[in-house]
């Protein structure tokens, strides 16, 4: 289904009908966060509506793939920093999990590269939010609610996402030394990976000054394409103060069967355990650290997140203005009073957004 | 009025408005431009200047923890000694706090690249309407739930107060060259614009002038400004030896192609400020032309610039005004600057006027109403021309969340009625 008013209307109605509404994109971060419910799955229209090299913004439908937007941004020479693992991923999913991928110390958090937003809300509108504008302080910040707030407020249908030029070269380097020599020896590196296997470095931009920085800082380029991330059954990621990272991969590092790899500087840890206790044990060192780990995929019985909400009343005030009956992904976000849509409202159907394989 | 020395007085002083059920509104220096921190009905004025310590810097981290009267060039100059800043630099940074920054979410040349104050706040703690403190955001990088901190940014006042707030540093670039381009056009300033980004290039600041402003400021301060070009562009690359260089001989070479008289590159240091103290005096060389001045921020999608300055200046012409422009042509953020003389009979409706139609025509071209100044009091009633109700009832919903009483700031942002199934019109005196 292409994105045209249409569609997006057919999917408010769809979101206003349903009693339970479950919004699904290509399914890579189903397992994200708190377990999906059952009801109503709602897709969005996918395809790119508008792009122009010369403005630096790309307006998509939420279903679109970031696979089919790096091919319409690369014919430019663009790109959109998102950096899923799975480039099947949607707009719209990866926009609900707030998931910023692992260039963030060089260019920021997702939240930052949204322009705005079209939603479909809990009682069948369309509403949009934020602007077409790459810089815009009109009215309140809708789209930044809805980054990360994981279908519980809305199901988003239409985006406009900020672009930028793709760097002349991409090169990773493994450092020999500290990850805090390398930042401090290089003045903009994309990435830095720590992790057992040592200092991993993303360098970005000008052939000539990617060599002097690498030159610099004494990297060693390797003909590949980064760090492994880690894989296991059970996964999650840690969110801890950037000065906490040390302590984190101490503890990780004291664990049989977990895996682990941080991104230096920003304060992401990625964790993988061969063992749901594994993963379990991962979130208390993060915890134990002041941060908290989400449970990306696997340990079932886990509970998705293992933190309280911060600022919970006003959350909970947030989710009821936005969805006063709790339709909207029950039980994704641990939301205080929000409650779990009532069981055995299962229609099972499915409307709007690109088939599913 | 009162001037809180801490957060806990900042609480109470809300506690006290909550208590009598009065409205209150928070105030740094008062710089801001949309009267966002106007009072209106009587409120509480809670001036934050006397919040005004750096309390933490953390130099591994590159965080601050500062108070939110700290004033936004303070921060960067003490920070200075470490190769650090704070990226937005509203024009008014000499003088405007950091607690208002937050409030409305404030640019400045320097946002091209780095982006607005919202992608600088990483937590903050807030005293809500009821006199409760929350930490919204935090300095891990994700935090569970919605963004609150995001939500909070650029707020203006009507969602809480913050009493604390940590901002990211900067850290200085190895290379800064900046340039100046003039043309005997503002069509060919335009399209240089166009060209540069389209080039790849996403310059830290690329700022327009036009004819009457690089006059007005030439004659002021002598930067050395041609006083003959039809519109001058100052533009700042930075980042890496290679990479600069290569950018500067690319600007050249757009600049060139749409006809750029010359291309002046700042040699010194000393050069490159100078180039910048004609853009930062702009606002006081038109002293010298009129005593008073209107001065407009509205954004157009950057490829339809052009068009809309050569729209502000029929408005200006039919409405028998001064218009200078004086803006952030890489992010489309437009600047009309009426200047007048407010004893002028019949002055203030043709200003008024004017302003209307310049919103409307950045409107009509798929622009927004404010780049960086806010909505405040100006342009609340304008919302309507780019939200629909449903629109506006999501952003009453956001609002009423943080603040169901209604006492932080109201009557700021969104028209009266927003919220559907509101009144349209509050009864007169309702928080009075």
């Amino acid at each position: 289904m292409g994105v045209t008013p249409d569609a997006e209307q057919a999917v408010a109605a769809a979101v206003g009908a349903a009693s339970t509404v479950v919004p699904v994109g290509a399914g890579t971060q189903r397992e994200v966060g708190g377990p999906v419910p059952t009801g109503t799955e709602v897709g969005a229209p996918s395809g790119i509506v508008a792009y122009d090299p010369a403005e630096l913004t790309v307006t998509a439908g939420a279903g679109t793939s970031v696979d089919e937007l790096d091919a319409a941004l690369g014919a430019h020479a663009q790109e959109c920093v998102l950096d899923p693992r799975d480039r099947r991923a949607t707009l719209g999913g990866l926009l609900a999990v707030g998931l910023s991928g692992p260039r963030r110390l060089r260019y920021g958090p997702l939240r930052d590269r949204v322009l705005e937003v079209r939603f479909a809300t809990a009682d069948g509108r369309l509403v949009r939010g934020g602007g077409p504008t790459v810089k815009n302080v009109t009215g309140f910040d809708l789209p930044r609610l809805l980054v990360g707030s994981f279908g519980t407020l809305g199901v988003l249908t239409r985006v406009i996402l900020r672009c930028q030029p793709r760097p002349a070269l991409s090169r990773w380097y493994r450092a020999p030394g500290e990850p805090d020599a390398v930042r401090a020896a290089c003045l903009a590196p994309s990435t830095i990976t720590w992790g057992p296997d040592g200092t991993r470095v993303l360098l970005e931009g000008h052939p000539d000054d990617v060599d002097a920085q690498a030159a610099a800082a004494e990297l060693v380029a390797l003909p590949d394409d980064g760090p492994a991330w880690p894989d296991a059954p059970h996964r999650g990621r840690v969110s801890v103060p950037p000065g906490q990272v040390r302590q984190v991969g101490a503890g990780l590092a004291a664990l049989d069967g977990v895996v682990w790899l941080a991104e230096w500087g920003v304060g992401t840890v990625h964790v993988g355990a061969a063992t749901e206790d594994g993963l379990a044990a991962a979130r208390g060192v993060a915890t134990a650290a002041g941060g908290w780990l989400l449970r990306e995929s696997g340990a079932p019985t886990l509970d998705g997140f293992g933190v309280a909400l911060p600022a919970s009343e006003v959350m909970a005030r947030v989710k009821a203005a936005f969805d006063p009956t709790g339709k909207l992904a029950p039980g994704r976000l641990p939301i205080p009073g929000a409650g779990v849509a009532a069981p055995g409202v299962v229609s099972g159907g499915r409307i709007g957004g690109p088939a599913r394989a | 009025m009162c001037f809180p020395a801490s957060p806990a007085e900042v609480a109470a002083a809300v506690a006290v408005a909550a208590r009598h059920d009065r409205p209150f509104v928070a105030r740094g220096s008062g710089t801001g431009l949309s009267g966002g921190a106007t009072p209106v009905g009587r409120p509480v004025v809670i001036v934050t200047t006397h919040l005004n310590r750096i309390l933490d810097v953390d130099p591994a981290a590159r965080v601050a923890w500062v108070e939110p009267g700290v004033l936004n060039l303070d921060l960067s100059r003490s920070v200075s000694h470490l190769g650090l800043h704070y990226a937005p630099d509203p024009s008014s940074q000499a003088a405007c706090t950091i607690g208002g920054n937050v409030a409305t979410n404030a640019g400045g040349p320097h946002c091209l690249a780095s982006g607005v104050t919202a992608a600088h706040v990483l937590a903050l703690d807030v005293v809500l309407a009821d006199g409760s403190i929350a930490q919204l955001g935090g300095l891990e990088p994700d935090q569970p739930g919605y963004d609150l901190r995001g939500c909070f940014v650029g707020s203006e006042g009507t969602m809480g107060i913050a009493t604390r707030v940590a901002v990211r540093l900067t850290r200085d670039p190895t290379v800064v060259r900046t340039l100046l381009l003039d043309f005997t056009s503002v069509e060919a300033a335009g399209a240089t614009v166009s060209g540069i980004i389209a080039a790849g290039i996403v310059p830290a600041a690329l700022e327009m002038m036009d004819a009457e402003i690089t006059r007005a400021v030439e004659d002021y301060v002598g930067a050395g400004y041609p006083r003959d070009a039809a519109a001058v562009l100052l533009v700042e690359l930075d980042g890496l030896e290679a990479g600069v260089a290569a950018q500067v001989e690319e600007v050249r070479a757009v600049g060139r192609e749409h006809g750029a008289r010359s291309v002046r590159v700042a040699a010194d240091e000393r050069e490159r400020a100078l180039l910048w103290k004609g853009r930062k005096s702009a606002f006081g060389a038109i002293a010298r032309i009129a005593p008073d001045y209107y001065l407009h921020d509205v954004v157009v999608p950057r490829t339809r610039l052009v068009e809309v300055l050569l729209e502000v200046y029929e408005i200006a012409e039919e409405q028998r005004l001064t218009m200078m422009n004086v803006f952030h042509a890489g992010d489309g953020n437009l600047h009309p600057l009426i200047v007048f003389d407010a004893r002028e009979p019949g002055v203030w409706p043709r200003v008024t006027d004017a302003g209307d139609a310049i919103l409307r025509a950045c409107v009509a071209a798929g622009g927004v109403l404010s780049g960086e100044h806010g909505i405040g009091l100006e342009k609340r009633d304008a919302m309507p021309l780019v939200f629909g109700p449903d629109d506006l009832d999501a952003q009453a919903r956001l609002r009423d969340a943080f603040d169901p009483w209604g006492r932080a700031n109201p009557d700021k942002v969104l028209p009266r009625g927003s919220r559907c199934g509101e009144l349209g019109v509050v009864p007169e005196g309702a928080w009075v």
